[in-house]
């Protein structure tokens, strides 16, 4: 009879530990969740979105951060989205079997979570040292090279999951392969891809290790991609660390912007994949 | 969706035979023509795919190849003594990686000491004991928490862990370890707030849930029978999962850690908000340190002279290849588990 109590109380309380630890492990998301819009939220004003950095002591907004983080993300994906696409698809559909898409999946995979901070490092060897200046384009290729391998990830998963008969049919029909690629599957495989694209556009949207030495920062409006460009991240980064109290007060709130950014696109994504899924 | 798909993509074939077979008269000519064209775009698109497929190889090669070429002249003047040495001076240009290293290793080490026991017991209790109206909504919190960018866990580590932890839970450690002979050691110096423990602590809840999706997903692919044959001989819960469902799924297990390991190595942002960037080994958790990545971070738009931006290089490559190796071990083993849940 001990023995069989003492196993009780061992489960009861194991299962006490798994009980608290669930609510440890969520404490984090609304401690966090909770100092972020109580902190932001204060620094909200419409002046956030219409001027630009300030110098200390000075007000200011964060236009240009913004808007250098949408046009370098926008680049990034535009340049990481086809490329990763391409690639998937070949893992999926021509070299299903091969050595190369069995080498590629390895290798995309430990790209998938291999450092950010390496890929900065990677750009600034290879364009910032080259061409002698930082600038907007080498933060987008950062960036690009991170859109990459979720996509290829995503694209390959989704192709794998549109049935063989599909495909057959198509090419029952006459259908050479690539038409029946553009007209069947990756229309069968649409939510999925575009639920990969949005989780890799939250991904690098706040990213800021790969940035701070390709596109650097600049304090003020700048068109010229050619030139260092402000970054949402970047600028946290500098105002969170910084003594005075306005810059900090500003890193909160753009801290606020880039979250709630990021839930809202991967919200979108899980939304987007499980109405895939139920029907 | 599965309805309106079929009508489109048959909408498109018929289109398509149309186009091939229209023109009944004129045919032969135009027929070959299409077809021709057809094939042409076939062969393009096929080599376009493999071309973009071996891109994303030459990718991870020139990721290796540029850390290695940037990182020539360091390597050329300090040799293995790079991985050997605890000087960190720019102004005599002497660099050794140890403290870096070493850093890197304690915070790494701090979080997942943090992270593995409490990422296996939420996964246990995502799988086992949570009632199934709060299953999705909890996996999709834990989600939501690796969503979450780096940079939000610093800010948040500087201005809140920080100074809760420098008020209230480092002053109490170290009166509580004073008088143990290893821990009082482990423990030591004044509570800074900023340090190895506050950024190891971090860490523990960044990888937090990747090790919990990682094993919920693996401790799925246990066959129900296994678990209802336990409890039929009359296993409690807590026995289903120590002896059936983790040994059954410990390579995935471990994968996950892995995965989870190499995730914290190359953590950059959240750590160098709260490490403190002091180049020294130190014995006590609660002083400043550095890791490699935060010594990137931190140094690397202010070096001046090429030896000083290679040396920051060269721990570039250095953490790659430390990242490479428990990544590659990872995926190894989750590819096992992979496999054994395919048979």
């Amino acid at each position: 009879m001990s023995l069989y109590s003492s196993r009780r109380r061992t489960n009861v309380l194991a299962t006490a530990l798994c009980w608290t630890g669930t609510i440890f492990g969520l404490a984090w998301l609304v401690l966090i969740l909770g100092a972020l819009i109580y902190e932001g939220a204060r620094g909200l004003t419409p002046a956030v979105f219409t001027e630009m950095t300030p110098p200390p002591g000075a007000t200011g907004g964060l236009l240009n951060a913004i808007a250098g983080s949408l046009v370098m993300t926008t680049i990034g994906v535009l340049l990481g989205t086809p490329l990763g696409m391409l690639a998937g698809t070949y893992m999926a559909e021509y070299g299903r079997y091969s050595k190369l898409t069995m080498v590629v999946r390895f290798i995309n995979d430990i790209l998938l979570s291999a450092p950010s901070i390496v890929v900065g490092l990677f750009v600034y060897t290879v364009v910032v040292a080259q061409v002698g200046h930082f600038s907007g384009i080498a933060g987008a290729l950062a960036l690009g090279v991170l859109v990459v391998p979720v996509v290829v990830r995503t694209t390959e998963d989704m192709l794998l999951l549109v049935p063989s008969p599909l495909r057959e049919a198509a090419a029952a029909l006459g259908l050479p392969r690539s038409h029946m690629l553009m007209r069947v599957a990756y229309r069968a495989a649409k939510s999925g891809i575009v639920t990969g694209v949005l989780l890799a556009i939250a991904r690098v949207s706040g990213e800021t290790a790969p940035l701070l030495f390709t596109s650097l920062n600049n304090q003020f409006w700048s068109t010229d991609l050619n030139a260092p460009v402000s970054s949402l991240p970047v600028v946290i980064f500098q105002f969170a660390l910084s003594p005075y109290k306005d810059w900090q007060q500003l890193a909160w709130t753009g801290a606020l912007l880039v979250t709630i950014a990021v839930l809202l696109l991967s919200i979108t994504a899980r939304a987007l994949s499980s109405q895939g899924k139920h029907k | 969706m599965e309805a309106g798909f079929n009508r489109q993509t048959r909408d498109n074939s018929v289109s398509d035979l149309a186009i091939i077979e229209a023109p009944p008269r004129a045919a032969e000519v135009d027929r070959g023509k299409v077809l021709g064209r057809m094939a042409l775009f076939d062969f393009i698109f096929h080599n376009l795919t493999r071309a973009s497929a071996v891109l994303v190889l030459l990718i991870l090669g020139g990721v290796i190849f540029s850390l290695i070429y940037g990182s020539l002249p360091a390597i050329q003047a300090f040799g293995f003594g790079f991985l050997t040495t605890e000087s960190w001076n720019p102004v005599t240009e002497k660099f050794g990686a140890v403290a870096p290293i070493y850093g890197t290793l304690v915070t790494s080490t701090i979080a997942m000491v943090i992270a593995v026991p409490l990422g296996l017991g939420i996964a246990i209790f995502l799988t086992e004991l949570c009632p199934h109206a709060l299953r999705r909504p909890i996996g999709v919190a834990i989600e939501l928490l690796a969503g979450i960018p780096s940079i939000i866990y610093g800010i948040w580590g500087l201005f809140v862990l920080a100074p809760f932890l420098q008020q209230h839970v480092q002053p109490a450690l170290i009166s509580l370890t004073g008088d143990i002979p290893v821990l009082s050691s482990l423990f030591a110096g004044p509570p800074y707030g900023i340090g190895m423990l506050t950024a190891g602590f971090i860490l523990a809840i960044m990888v937090l849930p990747f090790i919990t999706s990682i094993s919920r997903d693996v401790f799925d692919t246990v066959p129900p029978v296994l678990k209802e044959a336990a409890s039929g001989v009359g296993c409690t819960t807590w026995e289903v999962m120590r002896y059936v469902v983790i040994p059954y799924t410990r390579v995935g297990v471990i994968g996950g850690v892995m995965l989870g390991l190499g995730r914290a190595l190359g953590e950059t942002m959240a750590v160098t908000f709260v490490i403190g960037n002091a180049h020294r080994v130190s014995s006590s958790l609660l002083a400043p340190g550095t890791t490699i990545s935060a010594t990137i971070a931190n140094e690397f738009t202010e070096a001046v002279g090429d030896l000083y931006t290679s040396a920051l290089i060269e721990l570039g490559l250095i953490l790659f290849v430390i990242t490479f190796f428990v990544l590659a071990a990872a995926r190894f083993m989750l590819m096992r588990i992979e496999q054994k849940s395919g048979a």
